[in-house]
């Protein structure tokens, strides 16, 4: 053959054909990978959704458990006529229902082809049970177990939180991790700690052919994977406390704190009104309910609501004036009902004067603390007040408020301190002065502190100068907690002025009746419980009642805050109710004597004084 | 020669070449069957079910044989020479006109809309190009070498396909290169097709390697063809080669020389800096300094002025070309990085990216790609059978009608089945080109080579497309691919040239 041009571009396409054939072979006969590639197109796998971690208690018992329910799926393109009638009876459904999803399914049949989709979730077992018997009689119908949600103590609602079905939104943020229809934590423990819950899903593979039948286990269901149950969590929670501490809480607003000062595990942490974990299970049907609730149950008031904190605050800037060096134990001031400077004046109550430190506090006077932030500010020490102020709010920060303490617990709000450029804004520099912030002296004014926060102070005032960072999830077998949790926070007044204000403490509670202590009421014999009264003023209506207190005084085991919205005084219903968590914690019990005080908080309702806003 | 009274000389059943028409029957028939395999299974329906697309195929099918015997029987051959251009300057404002007229269909305008029916100018636009290609060239004294005929070729065949690309489709207008084939034929210097492959070829190792792997196969082959051409063989071989491969080893040489410098704690300790010479707290030895990719351009131009010299004292036109050629070459791999990521536009780029292996991309733009590689994959050696197919009957291959209807055949009718459909076409292009040789008129030969190189660029670019050989360009499969235009177009295209052949054969 001659190779002229003709030859030339004929021998061309061939060498391109053969190319092409080559290819061919190489990928058609040689190669593995796209037979394989192949198989995983044509598998359908069956999801086997994991079980959720277990939520424990500090003591091993259950908080949230779980228990099966049925989704039922329907594959359309199989379904046949079936007797609807039936079917919605067995299932207990309403007929229009069926009817409406069935004409949804028709219209949408294109996009289902020949998949399946969920049509009821989360049918109790009794009701599967009742419609598998019958199954028979619907093809196109079956049911796929999954597990959800269960509560053996009726503690802690709002901070177990509830797991619900991911939406777009979700899959948006989190696009690998989940696919539709899978359910994932969204609110408290369930969402901080999602990564343990979760488990792994599984699947069993089968093969389907052109027509999208499924034809028998791919390799016998060799390659197919076990669901992977999630981890299960200990919290730091004691679930009888938290129970208790909610029926105190019954029928208030407010929050109920209690930390263990010696780890900063939180003991209990009631925010109320909240969410009952009845609804937590199944919160798509009650999300309604909780949503109009004008007492707002979602709103986790421990760790968000920035409150006055009141006469306890007086207990940081005792010990500021403390260490600052404008104060000793022994300085004495004379209150004459009453702090007056200029024309105006600060009221107090009727107590014995003049007074020291301990007694100040333990009879909460407002005057003795007026002098004291009066000299902190007016301290010589610094060239202005702007100086002198931001010292002091440097020393509020260093116990931790005006900030987000850093807690295992997911939105937790910061609070707020003001510092002088606040009142530079307000006042302009060099407008304002002592008495113009007088009222940060008692826990008024602009200071913003959450429940969390109070109880923390009172963690740290137990350890006599330092705290752990407040948390919820205790170390496990599976779950090895952020050690920053187990790291001491030194306040910046040093721990040798602590035991001079735990003095006060101790008096403000175990002096008895009569004696001017603001706090007697929560003397439980033989705890040694400290406390410190507040009364937060509230322009809206009743003030706010606040306490807090630890025990026992030497080696403190629990330390507790409370604050009742509208409660009035501090020692008509937080010190109460703060003393007899406290006494159930240490004692297990509540002593005869205080049984009828117990009552009266149990039975208590102060839900009439709070102003809502209707929704 | 001409006949001047009707149909007179030898009968239709003679002159026609039947296997040429068998041949496209059979492929229209396969393209029938597998377009109905690849919609059967989301609509089970009939396969003459007009809604469904393998019914409105069988109409196309249908039209289209009656386009066939209009040309075959009612037209005369003759008329072609003398309508190319009117009918060129027609499909070049039809062209223009899609751009702005056209509905716009994934991104590009090249469709008319008349109702339901849609039309795609570019179909025909490969038959008036070919049509006016055969007049022009088929000439008295036309020659190609000549610069103004030359020319006048480049712009027949440039002008539509720069239209085409104003309307975004690229595919279509990649099928105008392979003209070159039927030019190279006629006579167009062989140089010129391999510059182009080479173009491409550094293109591609710049991209893939480096620049420097790319300069050092330039330098290698034009080194070649200049020794080569000058009888210098084995100064080649006894200087060139040895060269090249101290060159090609080079980077790595120098690479171990600076470990050495280093010594090993040194080496351990730059790679835990992530090659950070400063956090290693090392001072970079000089020979880092030593660019591999400067030195084999310093000794190139250091060579350049000898053999310039030799070129001239011999007279040698072709060692300056090559010369030209190879620096032209190394100006291209300087500038491939610009033109790849500054010229062309993004989805191109992404998909030569994919080819190339340069970046692994499934379920992006290497989706189509991969699905479409495991769907022929898993065909195996006889395929899975007809309509039993899972890969393509899924919709896990997109456009599995049209573009990707390969991925059917490979699935179904595996490996012997593929091979069967390309050797088909193979045959009928080789029947083509042996049918335009044997015609006595340059005007069925230039014709019928138009032919030819029309439906290998298809057949070449739609199934290396398919097998990642190529990138994902979408032009379809001639007359196997789903559509109207495309079938129709292929029909007429092949059917004048058969036209024109049976002209040719009534009169022996």
């Amino acid at each position: 053959m001659k190779l002229n041009r003709e030859n030339r571009l004929i021998i061309g396409l061939c060498t391109a054909a053969a190319i092409l054939i080559a290819k061919l072979f190489s990928i058609q006969i040689l190669e593995d990978k796209y037979k394989l590639d192949a198989e995983n197109n044509s598998m359908v796998y069956s999801t086997i959704y994991p079980t959720r971690g277990i939520i424990h208690d500090r003591n091993g018992n259950i908080l949230v458990g779980n228990k099966v329910a049925y989704d039922l799926l329907v594959t359309p393109k199989e379904v046949t006529e079936f007797d609807t009638l039936s079917f919605c009876q067995v299932l207990d459904v309403d007929l229009d229902l069926v009817r409406g999803k069935m004409k949804e399914y028709a219209k949408n049949r294109r996009r289902i082809g020949y998949q399946s989709v969920v049509m009821f979730k989360q049918l109790p077992p009794e009701t599967y049970m009742r419609f598998a018997e019958v199954a028979y009689k619907f093809p196109g119908f079956r049911g796929q177990a999954r597990s959800i949600r269960e509560y053996p103590f009726n503690a802690g609602g709002n901070l177990l939180g509830y797991v619900s079905e991911v939406d777009a939104t979700f899959l948006a943020k989190h696009p690998d991790e989940y696919k539709s229809g899978d359910y994932a934590g969204k609110t408290g423990i369930e969402a901080a700690r999602e990564k343990e819950l979760k488990g792994e899903k599984g699947y069993n593979i089968w093969l389907r052919n052109s027509r999208n039948q499924v034809e028998s286990r791919y390799r016998d269901g060799e390659l197919d994977k076990e669901a992977v149950p999630g981890n299960d969590i200990t919290t730091t929670i004691d679930a009888e406390l938290q129970h208790y501490g909610q029926m105190l809480m019954a029928n208030k607003v407010g929050s109920l704190v209690a930390i263990e000062p010696s780890t900063g595990e939180i003991l209990t942490m009631v925010s109320s009104p909240g969410i009952d974990v009845e609804m937590l299970a199944d919160i798509g049907q009650h999300y309604k309910e909780i949503a109009s609730n004008p007492y707002n149950p979602m709103f986790n008031r421990a760790v968000q609501a920035p409150y006055p904190p009141g006469s306890v605050f007086k207990l940081v800037n005792g010990l500021i004036g403390l260490q600052e060096g404008v104060l000793t134990p022994n300085t004495m001031y004379s209150c004459n009902m009453g702090y007056h400077f200029g024309k105006s004046k600060l009221g107090c109550h009727a107590h014995k004067s003049p007074i020291n430190l301990e007694e100040s506090i333990m009879m909460s006077c407002n005057a003795y603390y007026c002098y004291v932030l009066r000299d902190l500010l007016e301290n010589p020490k610094y060239s202005e007040i702007d100086e002198a102020f931001d010292k002091w709010r440097e020393y509020v920060m260093s116990f931790g408020f005006g900030k987000k303490l850093g807690s295992d617990f997911p939105s937790e709000l910061g609070g707020f301190v003001p510092d002088s450029k606040y009142y530079n804004r307000y006042y302009r520099k060099g407008g304002w002065k002592a008495t113009t912030v007088i009222s940060l002296s008692i826990g008024q004014g602009e200071l913003g502190c959450t429940p969390i926060h109070l109880a923390n102070l009172c963690a740290t005032i137990a350890n006599r100068g330092f705290y752990y960072t407040p948390h919820i999830i205790k170390d496990s077998e599976h779950v090895e907690i952020d050690p920053k949790y187990k790291e001491r926070h030194y306040t910046m007044v040093d721990t040798t002025h602590f035991p001079k204000v735990v003095g006060g403490m101790y008096r403000a509670v175990n002096s008895g009746f009569g004696s001017g202590g603001t706090a007697s009421i929560a003397a439980v014999e033989g705890l040694d419980i400290c406390g410190k009264t507040g009364t937060a003023q509230n322009p809206h209506g009743h003030d706010h009642s606040v306490f807090i207190c630890f025990a026992p005084k030497d080696d403190p085991k629990i330390a507790v805050a409370a604050y009742v919205e509208n409660g009035g005084f501090g020692a008509t219903w937080a010190a109460p109710i703060a003393s007899l968590l406290t006494e159930k914690y240490l004692t297990g019990e509540i002593s005869e004597s205080r049984k009828p005080l117990e009552e009266r908080m149990l039975q208590g309702n102060l839900l009439d004084r709070v102003k809502v806003k209707k929704k | 020669m001409r006949d001047t009274g009707g149909h007179k000389g030898r009968g239709l059943a003679k002159t026609i070449d039947w296997k040429l028409v068998i041949c496209y029957l059979l492929l229209v028939l396969i393209g029938w069957a597998n377009i109905y395999a690849s919609v059967h299974s989301s609509e089970p329906a009939s396969i003459f079910d007009f809604s469904t697309r393998s019914g409105k195929q069988f109409v196309w099918i249908i039209t289209a044989l009656v386009i066939a015997s209009i040309i075959l029987f009612a037209l005369s051959p003759r008329i072609y020479e003398g309508l190319s251009v009117p009918i060129y300057i027609f499909v070049v404002a039809l062209l223009i006109a899609v751009i702005f007229l056209g509905i716009e269909v994934k991104g590009s305008r090249s469709w008319f809309a008349f109702g339901p029916v849609r039309f795609q100018p570019a179909e025909i636009s490969k038959i008036s190009t070919s049509l006016l290609l055969a007049t022009v060239m088929s000439q008295q004294g036309y020659r190609i070498g000549r610069t103004k005929d030359f020319i006048i070729t480049a712009l027949i065949i440039l002008l539509p396909m720069m239209i085409i690309v104003l309307q975004s489709e690229t595919g279509s207008a990649l099928v105008y290169v392979g003209f070159i084939f039927m030019l190279y034929r006629e006579g167009l210097s062989g140089w010129l097709i391999f510059l182009i492959g080479m173009a491409i070829l550094s293109f591609i190792l710049t991209l893939t390697a480096s620049p420097y792997v790319a300069i050092l196969v330039i330098i290698g082959v034009a080194s070649l063809c200049i020794c080569l051409y000058s009888g210098r063989f084995k100064w080649w071989l006894m200087i060139g080669i040895p060269l090249i491969v101290l060159f090609a080893f080079l980077p790595s040489l120098l690479e171990l020389w600076s470990a050495n410098l280093l010594g090993e704690e040194g080496v351990a300790a730059l790679a835990a800096a992530e090659g950070n010479y400063e956090t290693a707290g090392l001072t970079e030895p000089i020979v880092n300094r030593i660019k591999p990719l400067y030195v084999l351009l310093g000794t190139t131009a250091l060579a350049l002025p000898f053999i310039i010299f030799s070129a001239y004292r011999e007279r040698n036109m072709f060692s300056h070309l090559g010369l030209i050629s190879m620096i032209a070459g190394i100006a291209l791999v300087f500038s491939a990085n610009f033109i790849f990521n500054d010229v062309l536009q993004d989805h191109q780029r992404k998909r030569i990216e994919v080819l190339l292996g340069m970046k692994e991309d499934p379920s992006g733009v290497g989706y189509n790609v991969n699905q479409s590689m495991i769907a022929i994959g898993s065909g195996g050696l006889f395929g899975k059978g007809y309509l039993n197919g899972t890969q393509t009957t899924y919709g896990f291959v997109p456009e599995q009608s049209t573009d990707f209807i390969f991925c059917t055949i490979g699935e179904e009718w595996g490996f012997a089945g593929s091979t069967f459909v390309i050797l088909l076409y193979v045959f009928l292009i080789c029947r083509i080109i042996r049918n335009a040789e044997r015609s006595r008129e340059a005007f069925t030969r230039i014709y019928g080579y138009c032919v030819a190189c029309c439906i290998f660029m298809h057949l070449f670019i739609n199934i290396g497309m398919t097998i990642g050989l190529m990138p994902v360009i979408g032009i379809p499969l001639p007359l196997v691919s789903y559509g109207g235009s495309s079938l129709w177009g292929f029909t007429a295209l092949l059917f004048i040239f058969i036209a024109l052949d049976r002209n040719e054969k009534k009169y022996f």
